[in-house]
């Protein structure tokens, strides 16, 4: 009787897919994900997309509306070659970081990828999205579109305008400083920065509603003195040193007309907006990996999902966590969706059935039982290195054979610093953790002084961490692009912390 | 429950990164151009109208970021999968640049001599191919032998014939004058018949009664004048399409290709004149609507075959070059009259023919085949030994020599040697180059 009876309670028995079955599938995911989970998430907004369009969209950030840069050509080009021949599969979902929560599905996926794509984006990434600290204080969920909806028609305009290679060199060279575009430490104030959002939609919306007023002289050439006064007076405020750099050129370079100085603001926003997913790449996987796992078992569980489709499921699940040793051809270092699911898996066992060392090292969490509470917690308030810092267990470490290198670049020989022993567990820890940290692999540089009213020399400063320099091979070009956007001499010198 | 919700965005219009791709094409110019040519050179013919796959250094179109040089500083790494390190193990590095090999993954983003590779479609790859290649005179000849004609819209006109009539202008006309003279409508004209009609039906009309009915067919004669007085359709109102006859420019082209196929020419030159004839066959299917070819072989005598026989059989024979423009000349005048068709022609030998021949040849093309061509270009075909004992332009074959004598008179006359494959597209560049034109 069990036996007909789960056949009928079965939401898809074969690879293919339709509009019903999708939505009978999603129903059941967002049952475990909202009400045995208990996800916080944005309403999801689903789109059936072909791989070509695929293509398209990963080319640009994987955005759905991104002005147009040859960059992006360049990248689809290559994806592109890279996918015809084999090389490489396209990624089973892009989803995109707002509110209602965008995820694409392709059109070539079995039911199956379709149930683990909905699971891992429409679900595990969205309740990361609206629930880490790093993107409720940092991105914009609800103005992301217009936002880009806007830069694109503003960048397309100012095409028309001045020509694509005016444009171009603006962007080429906004683009060349992006990593350095970011508040990291300091954030702006956040008044302005949403007086500035709200701005922008009313302009992007104020050119849509004039759309065919031929009249319209937008964007202006010259600022008039009250742009101007404003501006001057924003640069006055700002305290040397300075970390954004694009920020800084885009308020007080001497040459920029007001247009280019948009442009650059586009790249900065663009570029601050993608800084929280650089410093979760772990978690956000991790989180996404973790709750399409639960869920995909926990339909199995249920008997909504077959035999062969949770071997089909287990097979991609266990590609995507997949972590080469550091031998093999294959590694590329460490696989952020296997680091960060192992952890999760982790804590969760930690919770439920703690060894004595897991007692020893982690005595909050230790045999509570409470995971999915502790799991929230650490999703909503941690990025990839304090989360690392504070969660990565003996266990994971060993299980991943995990081991430090020291290398100095003076020394002949590189030395094991630590392996994964009860000496090393603590060091292997920092190390990792700090690997995370951006500030620390990201070269940091900041604006030093700008004689705005004297020879209008900007001064960089590279302050160098453990002696590392910058690489010459690109540190050229970048200089070339500062002084573009700059107009006068740039100055970059390298100093020790 | 939220209400999460699907679109189904399949629908929705492809190639949106198209614009990307164009700006990332000229941005690479260069360097796309240079691997084009590249590639033809090792390309065979068959394969010339297919995209291409190409690989440009990634220099070119880098997006340099500030990096920390890994060879500077100290570093602490963490690894997975130890088997066999402890603490405190040295290692000693992999020399310098040997140790970078793992994977050998293509970073595009930057650094390095790295070859970035991508397809071509078809169009980017002959544009990118012909694009500063030009087609000599065809701008004088369209000015100058526009004769053919074309009937052409040409607005609105209160004459023509029957057929040409535009309904909407002149429906539109009648219903503008009706309305303006107040014609009676049928519909107005059918009340009142109705009302007499009910009118009629009394069998005892009172006084009143029979005041309405002599009044309405007073009205209804009214009406009945006025009707015909401003007619449903007038002359006046009727309307016919204008055509006028323009003059078009000729866009077909016939290609003539003549080629010795005497004992002297081997398969290896007759495989030259064919990649010759493609690249030119390509090149005039790209800047004329309609391109015909039509094939003239020669030995002691001309005719006209296809081409499979044209580049696959084989004759023996003496070589007289005329007879092969003889036979051009009679089939033009056949088939393609000049001032219809561009006229190009492409001839290929090696360069031998019987002796007085040569004079004939000239006479023929100064009196008869120049004047109407567009161009014409003269393939000579050595072997590698000889392209060295002619290394000067002056020294040749008995045709080549005497081709000399008059080549300078004709711009559209052009002479070149071809011994190897490579040396093709060179050549065909050089012929047709815009930069060359100009200079001749």
């Amino acid at each position: 009787m069990s036996e007909t009876l789960t056949k009928n309670d079965l939401l898809f028995d074969d690879a293919e897919w339709n509009f019903d079955i999708l939505q009978r599938s999603l129903d059941a995911i967002e049952d475990v994900a909202l009400n045995d989970l208990k996800l916080n998430i944005y309403t999801n907004q689903i789109e059936i997309i072909s791989s070509e369009q695929m293509l398209d969209a990963y080319s640009s950030h994987g955005m759905p509306l991104m002005y147009k840069h040859w960059s992006f050509g360049k990248h689809f080009a290559r994806d592109q070659m890279s996918y015809q021949k084999g090389y490489s599969g396209l990624a089973y979902e892009i989803v995109i970081n707002s509110n209602p929560c965008i995820a694409y599905l392709m059109e070539e996926n079995t039911m199956t990828m379709q149930a683990l794509v909905m699971a891992h984006a429409s679900f595990g990434h969205n309740h990361f999205f609206k629930n880490n600290y790093l993107f409720r204080q940092w991105t914009d969920a609800d103005g992301i579109l217009s936002y880009l909806d806007f830069a694109k028609k503003y960048i397309a305009k100012c095409e028309d305008e001045y020509g694509f290679e005016e444009v171009e060199v603006v962007l080429d060279a906004a683009h060349a400083l992006m990593d350095q575009g970011v508040f990291r430490y300091n954030r702006p104030p956040r008044l302005s920065d949403a007086d500035r959002l709200a701005k922008l939609a009313a302009r992007a919306e104020h050119e849509e509603v004039n759309f065919n007023d031929i009249w319209r002289t937008l964007p202006t050439v010259e600022e008039d003195d009250a742009e101007k006064e404003e501006r001057q007076s924003e640069v006055r405020h700002i305290k040397l040193p300075e970390e954004n750099l694009l920020y800084f050129i885009e308020k007080a370079s001497p040459v920029l007309r007001p247009w280019q100085r948009e442009l650059v603001r586009i790249v900065r926003n663009i570029s601050q907006y993608f800084y929280p997913q650089k410093q979760t790449k772990v978690m956000n996987e991790g989180c996404a990996t973790f709750v399409h796992h639960y869920i995909m078992n926990e339909l199995y569980n249920r008997g909504q999902i077959s035999e062969g489709a949770i071997m089909e499921f287990l097979h991609s699940h266990s590609s995507v966590v997949f972590q080469p040793d550091f031998d093999d051809p294959r590694y590329s270092g460490i696989n952020p969706y296997a680091l960060g699911f192992a952890m999760m898996e982790d804590i969760k066992r930690i919770c439920e059935d703690p060894k004595d060392e897991d007692r020893e090292w982690f005595p909050a969490i230790a045999g509570k039982g409470y995971w999915r509470d502790v799991l929230k917690d650490a999703w909503a308030n941690y990025r990839d290195e304090s989360f690392i810092l504070q969660y990565l267990s003996p266990k994971v470490m060993r299980d991943f054979r995990m081991f430090a290198i020291a290398d100095d670049s003076k020394e002949s020989h590189v030395e094991i610093s630590a392996i994964h022993d009860e000496q090393g567990f603590r060091r292997v820890r920092e190390r990792l953790a700090s690997l995370y940290d951006l500030g620390m692999h990201d070269p940091n540089i900041q604006v030093v002084g700008a004689d705005l009213d004297g020879d209008r020399k900007l001064r960089l400063r590279h302050t160098v961490h453990n002696g590392r320099m910058l690489s010459d091979q690109t540190k050229a070009s970048v200089m070339t692009h500062v002084e573009s956007l700059w107009g006068h001499e740039v100055e970059l010198e390298e100093k020790p912390a | 429950m939220t209400a999460s919700h699907f679109i189904d965005r399949r629908k929705n219009p492809k190639g949106k990164s198209l614009g990307n791709r164009q700006r990332f094409l000229k941005r690479a110019r260069v360097q796309i151009k240079e691997a084009v040519n590249k590639s033809l050179r090792e390309r065979s013919l068959k394969e010339l109208d297919k995209g291409e796959k190409i690989s440009i250094p990634s220099k070119s179109t880098a997006e340099p970021r500030f990096r920390l040089d890994p060879e500077t500083g100290e570093r602490e790494m963490i690894h997975p999968g130890n088997k066999e390190f402890g603490t405190g193990d040295r290692i000693k590095k992999p020399p310098k640049g040997a140790g970078k090999g793992r994977g050998k993954k293509a970073s595009t983003d930057g650094d390095g001599e790295d070859e970035f590779q991508f397809t071509l479609s078809q169009d980017e790859f002959l544009d990118i191919f012909f694009e500063d290649l030009e087609l000599p005179n065809l701008v004088k000849r369209s000015l100058k032998e526009i004769k053919a004609t074309a009937y052409k819209r040409a607005g609105i006109t209160v004459a023509g014939s029957p057929t040409n009539m535009n309904l909407i202008r002149t429906m539109r006309n009648a219903h503008g004058r009706r309305l303006a003279l107040h014609r009676p409508s049928t519909k107005e004209m059918n009340e009142l018949k109705e009302r007499l009609f009910q009118l009629e039906r009394i069998a005892q009309p009172d006084e009143a009664q029979v005041a309405e009915k002599k009044e309405i067919i007073d009205q209804l004669e009214a009406m009945e004048k006025r009707r015909r007085w401003a007619p449903f359709i007038d002359p006046l109102d009727v309307r016919f399409n204008a055509y006028e006859p323009t003059p078009v420019e000729t866009t077909a082209a016939v290609m003539f290709c003549l080629m010795d196929v005497s004992g002297s020419m081997g398969e290896r030159e007759k495989d030259l004149a064919k990649r010759f004839y493609m690249l030119l066959y390509l090149f005039l299917k790209r800047r004329y609507e309609r391109v015909e070819v039509v094939f003239i072989r020669h030995t002691h005598h001309a005719e006209e075959v296809d081409e499979e026989t044209f580049f696959y059989s084989r004759q023996s024979g003496g070589t007289v070059v005329s007879t092969a423009l003889e036979k051009m000349l009679e089939v033009q005048k056949d088939r393609f009259p000049a001032h219809e068709w561009n006229i190009y022609v492409a001839q290929a030998s090696d360069g031998f023919t019987q002796s007085g021949d040569a004079k004939q040849c000239v006479e023929l093309l100064q009196t008869e085949v120049m004047p109407i061509s567009q161009y014409y270009a003269y393939i000579e075909i050595l072997d590698e030994r000889e392209l060295e004992v002619f290394s000067s332009e002056d020294s040749g074959a008995e045709l080549w020599r005497a081709y000399r004598t008059f080549a300078p008179a004709w711009e559209n006359f052009a002479q070149t040697r071809i011994a190897r494959p490579q040396d093709i597209f060179p050549v065909f560049r050089e012929l047709f180059s815009k930069n060359n034109r100009e200079a001749a």
